[in-house]
C-alpha cells in the first residue's frame, strides 16, 4: 500500500464567476521510502498539490490517503493534528521564529504534540546532531547563515519523526555550494529511509531525485512521471549547474 | 500546548514590547487602582457615618417630643399636655416592645455653667434617669452615675462629659495633665450642684489616631530636647470650640446630665401639682428588636393616643432617615465612582484588545508557521487570550500596588476625617476584574489569530 494515495484530485477556486483549477483530477501514488521531485513552472500548480499532499489545505474533489487514513474531509483541527504527528516541512524562506532561538524553534512541533520538557530537549538536540549544528544551540536564526538557518527547518521538520518530508524550493534562497550541501543532506534523509519530496521550479535540482513528477496547468505531465526504472536511486548525482 | 507554556510565550512577548505593553497595561493600573481607591474612599466615609450613628444610640433607639397640636386640633390645645412622665409609665406598663424608657426634661433657655470662674453654656443639659446613660451609649470613666436615692431626693448632683470638663477646669491636652473634677462643684444657673461622675471622652476612631499620633510626636519632641509650646491665644477655627469630628461626637462630649427630680424640682420649680404629670421635653425609647421598629412604633402611638385622648400633641423621631441617608450617601458615592473606575478599567481593556489586534497582525507569519508546525486553531487561541490576560493581571497586580500609593496621594492632598480604609474584598474584586477584562479583551484577536488561512499567512510578508 503507497504512503500517499491521490484518486482524481482537483482544487478548484473561484475568483469573480471564473472557476480555475489549480489542480485538475490528478492521481497518484507515493510509497513509503521513496525520494521524489514534484516540478513545475510557477503557477502550474505545484504548490498547491505540495498544500495538499502536505495537509495544509484539502481537495475540493476527489479522495487522498495518508498512511492509510482519508483525510480529505478531515477538519482544520486535524489536519493540523496530522501536520504536527507525521509531516515535515522545510520551506523556501526557512520560516524559523525569530525571537526564539536554534533549540526553541526545532522544538516548536513538540509543543503541539504535547511532548514534555525534557524529552523535548533531547529530541531536539538529537536533531540538532543530525544537521551538525549541534554547537550553535543558544543563537537566533538571524546569527545564522542561510545554510545553517536551512539545516536549523530540517532539524525541525524531522525532530517528530514524521512519515514524510515536505521541501519547498528548500534550495531557492541559497547560494549553489550552500544549496547542493542541503539536497545532500536530504539525499542521506533519503538514505536512511524517509520519503522525502522535493518541490522545484529547477529540473536540475530535480535530477537529484529518482523520480519527477511534473505539474503543467494542474494535471500530470505523463511523459515526464516516470518511475527511472534501471536508474539506481543511490547513484542519483546532485547535477553540476 | 500546555498553559504553562502559552504563560510563558506571553510574558516573552511582553518582554519583547517593553514599553508598549507599559503603556497598554497602564490603563488598568489606573483603572484598577482607582477603583480600589474610591471603594477605600467610600468605606472610609461609612465607616465614619456610621459610628456616629452608633455613638447617639444606633437605629434601636427613638425620641417622642413634645409638639404643637395640629392645625384641625387648635380648639383642643388647652387639653394638650404634651409628653409627661405619665406618659412613661404607661409605655413602660403597657409596650412590651419597649425596651428601655427614659424621661428627658431640658430647660428652655440652655442653662449657664459656671466653675473655677469660667462660664459655659451646653443645650445638653437635661434632668433624666440613669437609664438614659444606657439608651444614649455613654459610660462613665470617673465617679459615679447619680441613682434612684439621688432622683428621689432631688439631690444637687451632676454627671459631666469631658467637653464641659475642658471648658470649665481645663483640657488635658492643653494643660498637659488629666483633670478629674470630681467632688467639685459647678452652678448650673446659679445653682450650686456636686459633680459625682465624668462620662469617657467619646471621639471617631479616626480622631482617636490623629489624637494619639500628635502624643507620640510631641513626647518624641521633648525627649529631642526641643519645646513645642505655642503660647499666645489658641486659633479658633470656626464656630464650636475645638471640636474635631463629628457634630455627634461634640454634643455628646458636652452632656450635663441630672436626676430628674432635681432639674423639675430646683431649676424648674415644679410647674405641675400631680408627679406623674411632670412635663417632659422628650422621651427616649429604645425598642426591643430593630426588625420591629415599625411594631413597636405603633403599639407606643396606641398607648400615647389613649393617654393624650386623640390629641397629638407629640411626634416620633427615629434615626431611620439618618441611617437611610447614610446609606443612599453611600451608595450614591459607590455607584458614581464604581462606574468612573469601571469605564476606566473598560478603556484599559479596549487599549489590550487594540494591542493584541496590533501584536497579531505583526504576527501574521508567526501565526502560519505554528500552524504549519501542528498548532491547532485552539493552540493559537488559547496563546492570545493568554497574551492578552498576562497583560491584564500583571497591570492589575501592578494596580494593586499603585492604588495603595494612590490613596496615601489623595490622603495628603484632601484630608478628611475619615481615613480610607482599603479592604481585601475591594482588591480582590478590582484584580478580579482586571483578568475578566484582559479574557474578554483578548477574545476577539485571539478568535481572528485562530481563524487565519495557513497558506496564506505562510505568505504573508
Amino acid at each position: 500500500m503507497a504512503l500517499l494515495e491521490l484518486r482524481n484530485v482537483s482544487k478548484i477556486y473561484h475568483l469573480g464567476g471564473e472557476e480555475i483549477r489549480a489542480l485538475d483530477d490528478v492521481t497518484l501514488d507515493i510509497d513509503a521510502g521513496e525520494f521524489c521531485s514534484i516540478i513545475g513552472p510557477s503557477g502550474s500548480g505545484k504548490s498547491t498539490l505540495m498544500h495538499i499532499l502536505g495537509c495544509l489545505d484539502s481537495p475540493s474533489l476527489g479522495t487522498i490517503k495518508l498512511d492509510g487514513v482519508e483525510i480529505q474531509k478531515a477538519s482544520t483541527g486535524e489536519l493540523a493534528h496530522i501536520r504536527n504527528r507525521k509531516i515535515g516541512f522545510v520551506f523556501q524562506f526557512f520560516n524559523l521564529l525569530p525571537k526564539l532561538n536554534v533549540v526553541q524553534n526545532v522544538e516548536l512541533p513538540m509543543i503541539y504534540s504535547g511532548v514534555s520538557g525534557k524529552e523535548r530537549r533531547e529530541r531536539a538536540l538529537r536533531a540538532l546532531e543530525m544537521v551538525e549544528l549541534g554547537n550553535r544551540l543558544k543563537n537566533r536564526p538571524s546569527q545564522l547563515s542561510g545554510g545553517q538557518q536551512q539545516r536549523v527547518a530540517i532539524a525541525r521538520a524531522l525532530v517528530n519523526d514524521p512519515k514524510i518530508i515536505f521541501a519547498d524550493e528548500p534550495t531557492g534562497n541559497l547560494d549553489t555550494h550552500t544549496g547542493e550541501i542541503i539536497l545532500e543532506l536530504f539525499r542521506n534523509l533519503s538514505r536512511e529511509g524517509r520519503t522525502v519530496m522535493l518541490v522545484t521550479h529547477n529540473p536540475e535540482i530535480a535530477a537529484v531525485t529518482p523520480r519527477r513528477i511534473e505539474i503543467r496547468n494542474g494535471k500530470i505531465a505523463d511523459k515526464v512521471d516516470t518511475r527511472l526504472a534501471g536508474l539506481d536511486r543511490k547513484s542519483a548525482v546532485v547535477p553540476a549547474h | 500546548m500546555g498553559l504553562w507554556n502559552a504563560i510563558t510565550v506571553g510574558f516573552k512577548e511582553i518582554w519583547a514590547h517593553k514599553f508598549r505593553s507599559l503603556l497598554t497595561m497602564l490603563g488598568i493600573i489606573l483603572g484598577v487602582s482607582s477603583l480600589i481607591a474610591m471603594s477605600a474612599l467610600v468605606e472610609g466615609m461609612e465607616k465614619g457615618s456610621r459610628e456616629a450613628l452608633v455613638a447617639v444610640g444606633g437605629l434601636q433607639k427613638f425620641r417622642i417630643e413634645t409638639q404643637p397640636v395640629p392645625v384641625e386640633q387648635r380648639h383642643l390645645r388647652d387639653f394638650a399636655t404634651g409628653v409627661t412622665l405619665g406618659d412613661v409609665y404607661a409605655i413602660q406598663n403597657n409596650a412590651p416592645e419597649a425596651l428601655k424608657v427614659s424621661p428627658e426634661m431640658r430647660l428652655e433657655m440652655s442653662p449657664t455653667l459656671a466653675a473655677n470662674g469660667k462660664t459655659f453654656r451646653t443645650w445638653s443639659t437635661a434632668g433624666v434617669w440613669p437609664v438614659q446613660l444606657e439608651l444614649m451609649e455613654h459610660s462613665i470613666e470617673h465617679g459615679r452615675c447619680f441613682n434612684e436615692v439621688d432622683d428621689e431626693l432631688a439631690r444637687s448632683v451632676c454627671v459631666i462629659g469631658t467637653g464641659i470638663r475642658d471648658e470649665l477646669f481645663g483640657n488635658p491636652e492643653e494643660t498637659g495633665e488629666e483633670i478629674i473634677p470630681i467632688g467639685q462643684s459647678l452652678t448650673i444657673n446659679g445653682y450650686p450642684f456636686t459633680i459625682i461622675g465624668m462620662f469617657e471622652h467619646y471621639e471617631s476612631d479616626q480622631d482617636r489616631k490623629v489624637r494619639l499620633l500628635r502624643k507620640a510626636e510631641d513626647l518624641a519632641r521633648k525627649e529631642k530636647g526641643l519645646t513645642n509650646v505655642v503660647t499666645g491665644p489658641k486659633r479658633m477655627r470656626g464656630w464650636g470650640g475645638n471640636r474635631r469630628g463629628g457634630f455627634a461626637f461634640w454634643m455628646k462630649n458636652n452632656t450635663v446630665y441630672m436626676p430628674l427630680n432635681t432639674m423639675w424640682i430646683k431649676l424648674m420649680s415644679g410647674q405641675t401639682n400631680a408627679p406623674s404629670d411632670q412635663r417632659l421635653s422628650e422621651m427616649e425609647i429604645k425598642v426591643r428588636d430593630v426588625t420591629k421598629l415599625d411594631l413597636a412604633l405603633s403599639e407606643i402611638r396606641n398607648v400615647m393616643m389613649v393617654r393624650h385622648r386623640g390629641i397629638e400633641d407629640f411626634n416620633f423621631r427615629t434615626q431611620e432617615d439618618w441611617a437611610e441617608q447614610i446609606n443612599t450617601f453611600i451608595q450614591n458615592a459607590r455607584l458614581s465612582g464604581g462606574i468612573i473606575a469601571g469605564i476606566s478599567l473598560l478603556v484599559g481593556g479596549i487599549g489590550i484588545m487594540n494591542i493584541m489586534l496590533a501584536s497579531i497582525s505583526e504576527r501574521i507569519r508567526e501565526i502560519g508557521i505554528r500552524k504549519a508546525v501542528g498548532a491547532g486553531a485552539f493552540d493559537i487561541f488559547i496563546q492570545i487570550v493568554v497574551e492578552s490576560t498576562v497583560i491584564a493581571i500583571t497591570g492589575g497586580l501592578a494596580g494593586l500596588v499603585a492604588s495603595y500609593g494612590l490613596i496615601q496621594l489623595i490622603v495628603a492632598l484632601t484630608p478628611t476625617d475619615n481615613a480610607p480604609i482599603l479592604t481585601i474584598g475591594a482588591m480582590a474584586m478590582a484584580f478580579g476584574a482586571s483578568a475578566l477584562i484582559g479574557v474578554l479583551a483578548g477574545l476577539f484577536p485571539a478568535l481572528k489569530a485562530a481563524r487565519m488561512n495557513v497558506i496564506q499567512s505562510l505568505r504573508y510578508d
